[in-house]
Parts: C-alpha cells; structure tokens; sequence
C-alpha cells in the first residue's frame, strides 16, 4: 500500500469543548452558554477587559489529565500556557491562550494512539499530542458572511475550554479519518468529559496531502460528520489537479460545509506569524505522579476493556461487543436491560444487543438522536424479547412497533391499541384456512407435488389476520386440512 | 501646620483623637490641590464629590463607634491605571479615553473598600507606563514641584508630584522598569516596589506583566510601611501572587539595623552617576554606617545589559499586551471606519496610541516574529535570568544593596523627550531589579546645588520588604529631611 502512487497522507486537529466542565478556562463563567442570550455569561476576564487575569480551572486539568491518559499519552509534569498573537474580532484580547510545543514550550501531553479497525485490520492512528486552550468568541452573521450586512460577536463563547488533539500524518483516507472520530467521540464519552453531541462542540482542521506533494490545511470543519465529506472533496481535488500536470501549492483552505468545496484561504508566503511566546500571568501547573495516578484510579472503564468484558460475560462476538460499547449510552442501556431480568441467557443477550444495534440503532440514526433523547426503557426490549420467545407476537410485528415504543408505549398497549394481539384461536384459523382453500384453487393443486406451496396458503391466512395468526398453529391447521381434502399424504 | 504637611499616621492620630474630622481632611486636601493643580497637573481626573460623600459617610460611622478600617479615610491618589470601578482609567492614553472599568482593582478592594482611605482622583503617568517622565501623557506632562521647568520622572510622575506637592498623603503607583521609584526620587519622597508577586496584580492595567507590581507612594517610610501591609497577600484572580505570610512591616521599622550588612555594588556608581548624586548617597551610606550597619563591595556584573534586556522583554510583552486595545469592545475606535475590520483596527490604533507607544509595539512585534524570536526574546531571557544569580550571589554575602535610584536628578521638561535611547538609559539602575523580581525601596536622601532631591535606593532580597523599609526608615529618621515641603506646596514659584 504504501508504495502506491497517489497515496494519502492526512493528519487531523481535533478541537473539542470541555462541556462537562461548569466554568470557563480562566474565569467562572458559566461554561454552558447554549441558548443563552448573547453576551451574558461573560466578566472581565473572559472579555479581556484591561486590568483582568487569567486563572486556571484546576478541573479543566483534571479532565485533560482524564483524556491523555485514556489516549495513552505522556503527561508533562509541569504544564504552562503561551500566547497566540493574532487579530480577529472574535478575539477578546487580540490573543489566544493556548499551549505550544516549540520555542520551548510543551504540550499537555505528548504521544498516544486510538487503534481504529477498517475492514477487519487495526490500525494505530498515533498522535502527537494534546493540549488545552481558549474558545474565541461565536461570530454571528445575518445569511453567509460575504453577503451579512454586519457581523455580531458573542462573547458567551469566549474562554470555554478546548481540547485539540493532533494526530501525526498517518491517517491513509477518509473512512480512517471517520473511524478515528469515531473512537475519538467514544473515548470523551466514556471519561466524562463532553457531549460531542452538542451543536458547535467539535471543530476540525485537516492537513492533506498526496504523497510528494504539497499540503493543504482544510479549516473550519464543523462536526466529524463532515470532515469525511471534506476529506473526499479535498482529496479529489488534489488528484484532479495532478492529472492535469499541475503543481499543488501549500495552503489554507476554508471547508464550506453549504456549497460542499474546499475555497483557498490564503497561501504558505502570508501565512500568519502567531508570535508564540510564553503567558507569564499563569504560573506552571505541575503534575506529578500523584495526581496522575489518583485521576486513574478514578478514571471509568473505557471501551476496548468495556468491550471485552462483554464479550466475556454476555457471550457476545468481539464484532457485537466492539459496536455496542461505542456510544456509552447504547451500552448502559444494554446492561441495565440484560441485567433487569434473571431469566435472560446467552440467546436473550444476543437478540438484545441484535434488537439495539438493528431496529432501534436505525431508528436513531434516521431521526438524528440519542438513546437518551427518546422515553425507550430497557424493560421494553426485554417485554419485547419475551413476547416474541413466548410466541405472543412475530418478529415481523415486533419490527412494527418499534416506533411506538420510542415514544414510552409498554408493548401490551401498543398491541392493544393496534389490535395486535396474536391469533391462536384454532377454530377461527380452521375458518380462515377453508376459506383460504376456496379462494386459491390453483395454490391447492399446486400443493399436490410442490411442498412449498403450502407456505403460499400460510401467507394467505396471514393477510387475512393482518399478520396476527399465529404462524405455528396456521401451519398446523392447514397441514390438517390439505390432508383432510387428500392432497396431501 | 496645615494637614497636608504631616504624615498619614500622624493624621490617623488626629482623627482618632477628634482633632481632625474626615470631611475636614479631604476638604483641605482639594483645597490643596485647587491652589497647585494648575502649575503642577499631577491629576487626569478628580472624584471630589464622591469623595467628600465617603468622607462624610466615614466620619458619621465613626461617631457612632464603628469600625472604619485602618486608613481612617486617608486620602488616596490613584494611579490612572489601577481600575476603579464606574471611574474612568484611562492609562493617560487616547485609547482608553472615557473607559470607565465595570470592577475594582485588588488594591482598590484592600485600601478603599476594607480599610477605608478615600479615592480622590487619578494621577498622570506616561501612557501605559511607557515613559521616565510623564511627558508621554496624552493629557500633557506633570510637573516637577521642585522646580517646574523640570519633569516629575515617570512613569508614575502624577502621583510623585501630588505627593510631594501636599496633594493627597497616600498615592498608589505601579513600577515596570522603576515608575515609581524614578518619580520618588525626582519628587523626593518614598516609593516602594515590592517583590513580583508580592501584591496582586488583578486591575493593575497590563504593560509588561513579568515586571509590573504595584507599590505605594508617600511622603516616609511609616505610610508605605502601612500601605504595603495591606496590599499585599494572596490573590486567587492573580496566579502570580504569593501565598506567603505578609510582614507587620510597621512594627518592624524601628529595630536598630546595627548587624545589617549593606552590599554597595560598584557598578551602580559607575559611569553617567552624576557627582552630586553620587555624593550624597556615599553620605547616607556613611549615615547607616554611624548606626552600626556594616558595608562590603558586591558586584552585578551584568548590568551593563540590563537596559537591553529590560527593553526587549518590556517591549515583547507589551506588543501583546496592548494587543487589545482594537476599539471594539470599549475605549476609543477611529472615527473613519472605512474599509475592512483591519482598516479600522490599524487606524484605530494609529491615531489613537502616542508615539512612544507605537514605537514599543512596533519593537516589541519585531522582537517576537518568526527568526528574530530566538535572537532577541530568549536570549533576553537567558540574560535576565544572568542578572537574577547577580543578586542572588550578592545576598548571599549581604543583607540589603544600597545605591542611588536615578543616576541624575530630575532634568528638564523636553529635554531628553526627543531622544529616546538616552531616556531608556535613565532606567539602568532601576530595571535590574524588575528583571530580577525583588524589592527596592526609593527614599530621598539630600538634594543637588539645584535645589533638586536625589533618592537613595534600597534593594532586598526576595521578600525581604521588612528589610529595606527597616534601613530606609531608620535613614530618614537619621537625615530628618523628610517634611521639608517642596516649594510649589508654597504657592507655586
């Protein structure tokens, strides 16, 4: 692979607000501005305001502790922060407080890796490093921006806590990118540190290249559904122009999530001069062994050792355990369910997680949701379950309802409500099957040397029932008839 | 006598006693600076009413037996850099012209809110701090009450003038690179920069923030023995302040100094030390001596670079510092607001920024950009840390450094404005003891042919405020100098 013409190289920066966190990075702001009105969670500090100090949220430290450690990353023991000079409105201070690992400065953390599988073959995507900085504030524009008569700057934004993770350039395509993000977003959900769920939460920029060539930074990538969409466009791009002899230049470019294209921003000989240099109003924050061992000890179970445990005491294969325990949430709902009821085996555990990671995972997808958005109990899916080994209802029903139970319906007033109890009254199926017979006299014929055809007939009843006759029974009963009539021995 | 010539713990006293009421004070303060404001300008803007109501407020809560606070409505000069909530700061500069901040300062919270001295205005300075003689004021410069064809040094020049003017008894000042000491020793009276992180930072208007502290400025040593107890201590707004127990540092200053040993540095007394300077401080050094103090030859070896690095290190961090001030949020935006965000950034700061200003923005960008980084900032660095083991070496062999604080006196209003560099080295005995981060204390100590004082520094080590305000206090009461008014508190010349 790697000797291949027109090989990708990518590596990913991955901006993630710390939205667990209850402040802001350096003042006391609320950190939860979503839907506030704007500029009101902000103070001097947050706005720049002259005279005003930056002092470090220790809880921030803790939770970036959290996150290097469960990407395997080395922790420096004493972290600073350094200035990152550049104008821009959304800029309180005209400089970001940020980390940075030259001009002897470190990262939060260096190194680590996110092992993602493709096609059934791992893959460590290794990282960089980590560090920690300051959102800028939120830029509001009436329509797009070239056309916005003004521009509106909300400062509710400024100082909320990011976390930018780097990868090294050894992602090979867009669908390893999108395995990452993926692992990534399971891994901040699992230490309990954001909900990349949240609108705005995730920012990406992507350094693409092919191989021997120059390298484009793809900026303003606003969640990770898109930065696969991007990666794609970009990529095209690139090789678009190789095949027409054309050299590529190195450069920023601003992804343009309405129109869908990459649009040049600027090129290598203007890009900024950031002016790095230390924050002296931040002392060094040191992080020794201690402290370290203390956030792992506290740290909750993450999801390869969450998967494997699964594996182990629900008997599931690594593929099912390994797609369940990626949203935390699915696989809280699947213990508390499989947990709920005694009876439950090997067999139940298997057709609960089918259940999960089918019917109800589709149904997420298709509505944009989380487990937790909708009134689904696990105690449904286990009623489900039963339902369907007792013979109450078919799988093909259960797939009916699924819906309905999303809203919180228990299956017995579903099935009341649409009148779908199942048919096992013999005497009524007796009646259905004869007229069945009537009605179909070819099929009946057919019966004589095809024994398939009998399944015809069943179908019949079915319809006839919208469904509800019971399967075994009907087939019973129409096994008795056709004999009953002599086509059949 | 009138009030303004005696000490702020003699006023106390007064007040204590029922000699003096409060709202009597601060009435004889204005009256006081409505007599010599108009030759000197050591005030950008004056909080009379304000003033005169807590004055009054105070005096009715004393009647009444409460408890007002140790300044027992002192009046205090304010900085125009320090925030004083609803009150325009404007660091003397266009800027921030009409900026009233929406909080207090630390220092603000300490003296006027919980020990109650009273805000009386805010004292000129050279804009942002960037100066030796606050002639970079955009409101014009302060003058000198000695004689008022000459500066009253910088940048703190409003609050050294109004002090030894009669102006007000407290004045709050902030020292960079010697901005309060410079001004202390041009106006002779006591200025005092305290160690970095000694006080808190939180409200003191940024210029270069690994060398800013605020300290106090007053007519002796007693008032800013008192003052600095207050301000000091742990700040949890500023990361850089220290949790370490701060001093009585009032009931420390008559202790006799006999087993002190005073490190004189040679360097300090080198070349561009005026000979009259130089005289009278060997005389105050000859002074400490006849109290039993002991002094040895040290050395600071590099301070033949201390004015680079300071500059360089002032002048990068302010770059970003000032970064800010884009007109957008608050202060003064260009009235022509053609073209795009950046037009109107860059004429905002163009037209609204001195050119002294400018010019260490200008320095300070260069100084930090992609190639030059490495060839000035860091190696800046790694001679500021150099001149740090200076003084460390020298406490080792001694308890205190003494020396002159300015290497002149106080020169000519014009005089020097138009040369820049020649200004900058004015600072060279000063700075050393910002790059390195500890206290030094300002006192006069005699004056020139001129009739013009000189200050006598006093240098500690890390912490040591108790110290320096030790030997100074125990200096002044030797030299008895310390009431003599200048004569523009006379009416002027």
């Amino acid at each position: 692979m790697s000797s291949q013409k027109n090989e990708v190289v990518i590596g990913l920066e991955v901006h993630i607000q710390l939205t667990n966190l209850k402040t802001k990075l350096f003042c006391s702001c609320s950190n939860n501005y979503r839907g506030a009105e704007p500029n009101s969670y902000v103070c001097p500090i947050c706005i720049g305001l002259p005279g005003s100090l930056p002092a470090i949220n220790k809880k921030a430290i803790e939770f970036a502790t959290r996150l290097a450690i469960a990407l395997n990353g080395n922790i420096n023991e004493s972290i600073y922060f350094f200035r990152k000079n550049y104008f821009y409105p959304d800029m309180s201070k005209n400089f970001q407080i940020s980390q940075y690992n030259k001009a002897g400065g470190k990262a939060f953390a260096d190194g680590g890796q996110i092992t993602i599988k493709l096609n059934s073959h791992k893959k460590d995507i290794i990282l960089n490093r980590i560090h920690l900085e300051e959102d800028p504030a939120r830029l509001v524009h009436k329509g797009s921006i070239a056309t916005s008569p003004y521009t509106l700057v909300d400062y509710n934004r400024s100082g909320v806590c990011l976390i930018e993770i780097v990868t090294e350039p050894v992602i090979s395509s867009p669908e390893e990118a999108r395995e990452f993000l993926k692992q990534l977003k399971s891994i901040v959900q699992y230490s309990e540190i954001s909900n990349l769920d949240y609108e705005g939460s995730v920012r990406v920029d992507a350094n693409i290249s092919i191989r021997g060539h120059e390298r484009s930074e793809v900026k303003n990538i606003n969640s990770f559904r898109e930065v696969e969409r991007a990666l794609r466009h970009e990529i095209v791009r690139q090789k678009n122009l190789l095949k027409r002899g054309k050299l590529l230049a190195q450069e920023t470019r601003h992804w343009d999530d309405k129109r869908r294209i990459t649009i040049s921003l600027r090129t290598k000989e203007f890009e900024a001069d950031y002016r790095y240099f230390p924050e002296q109003d931040l002392v060094p924050i040191e992080i020794d062994d201690e402290f370290i061992q203390k956030v792992k000890d506290e740290l909750p179970e993450m999801p390869r050792e969450r998967s494997i445990r699964l594996r182990r005491d629900y008997n599931l294969s690594e593929f099912d355990s390994d797609n369940l325990v990626l949203d935390k949430d699915i696989a809280d709902f699947y213990e508390d369910g499989v947990n709920s009821d005694a009876s439950f085996g090997p067999d139940e555990y298997k057709q609960f997680c089918n259940w999960l990671m089918n019917d109800v995972s589709r149904w997420l997808n298709e509505q944009n949701k989380t487990i937790n958005d909708t009134k689904l109990h696990p105690h449904q899916i286990v009623d489900l379950i039963k339902y369907i080994n007792e013979g109450k209802i078919t799988t093909k029903i259960a797939k009916t309802i699924i819906k309905d139970m999303m809203e919180g319906f228990s299956i017995s007033e579903i099935l009341e409500k649409k009148g779908k109890k199942r048919i096992s009254d013999e005497k009524l199926l007796n009646k259905f099957g004869n007229e069945v017979i009537e009605e179909n006299p070819n099929i009946v014929k057919d019966c004589r040397k095809n024994p398939k055809a009998i399944e015809a007939l069943i179908g019949r009843v079915m319809a006839k029932t919208r469904g509800q006759a019971d399967p075994h029974i009907t087939r019973a009963i129409m096994l008795e008839l056709l004999k009953e009539l002599g086509i059949i021995t | 006598m009138k009030f303004y010539e005696y000490m702020g713990y003699e006023l106390i006293e007064k007040i204590k006693n029922k000699e003096l009421s409060i709202p009597e004070l601060i009435e004889s303060c204005f009256h006081r600076i409505e007599e010599t404001e108009q030759i000197l300008h050591s005030f950008v803007a004056l909080s009379k009413e304000k003033a005169l109501e807590k004055a009054k407020s105070l005096d009715k809560d004393l009647e009444q037996g409460k408890k007002i606070g140790q300044l027992y409505g002192l009046p205090l000069a304010n900085k125009d850099l320090i925030c004083v909530k609803g009150f325009p700061t404007t660091c003397s500069s266009k800027i921030l012209q009409d900026y009233h901040p929406p909080y207090n300062a630390f220092v603000i919270g300490k003296l006027v809110e919980q020990e109650g001295a009273i805000h009386i205005g805010n004292t000129n300075m050279d804009e942002f701090a960037m100066g030796s003689s606050t002639e970079n004021s955009c409101y014009g410069p302060t003058y000198n009450p000695w004689e008022i064809s000459r500066v009253s040094g910088g940048s703190s020049g409003g609050a050294g003038a109004s002090i030894s003017s009669g102006q007000t008894i407290l004045a709050l000042g902030s020292d960079t690179g010697g901005s309060i000491r410079c001004p202390a020793s041009f106006c002779g009276v006591v200025g005092l920069k305290p160690t970095y992180g000694r006080v808190s930072r939180y409200g003191l208007i940024a210029f270069a923030n690994s060398l800013d502290q605020i300290g106090p400025i007053t007519k002796c040593v007693y008032d800013s023995a008192l003052m600095l107890e207050i301000m000091s201590g742990k700040d949890p707004l500023d990361s850089t302040s220290v949790d370490m127990k701060v001093d009585k540092y009032t009931e420390e200053l008559s202790k006799p100094i006999e087993k002190k040993i005073l490190g004189i540095p040679k360097e300090f007394f080198g070349e561009g030390v005026d000979n009259e300077v130089e005289s009278a401080v060997r005389k105050a050094i000859d002074k400490l001596e006849s109290l039993g103090a002991k002094t040895i030859d040290v050395s600071i070896p590099h301070l033949e670079y201390t004015v680079a690095t300071y500059y360089l290190i002032c002048m990068s961090e302010a770059s970003s510092n000032l970064a800010r001030y884009d007109g957008l949020r608050y202060g003064n935006m260009s009235d022509n607001l053609s073209g795009d965000v950046y037009d109107v950034f860059s004429r905002t700061r163009g037209e609204r920024f001195g050119p002294e200003v400018r010019r260490r923005i200008y320095l300070g960008t260069y100084a930090l950009s992609a190639g030059y980084y490495d060839m000035f900032y860091i190696k800046a660095l790694k001679v500021r840390s150099l001149i740090k083991n200076d003084f460390v070496e020298a406490f080792n062999k001694c308890d205190s450094i003494v020396c002159p604080t300015m290497p002149l006196t106080a020169f000519k209003v014009g005089e020097l404005i138009d040369d820049p560099l020649q200004m900058y080295i004015a600072d060279v005995l000063t700075c050393p003891v910002n790059l390195a981060g500890i206290p030094a204390l300002s006192i006069p100590c005699g004056f020139d042919s001129n009739g013009l004082p000189i200050g006598f520094q006093i240098i500690g080590d890390y912490f040591d405020e108790k110290g320096i305000l030790n030997i100074g206090y125990q200096l002044e009461q030797e030299l008895n100098i310390y009431r003599k008014m200048a004569p523009a508190a006379k009416g002027g010349k």
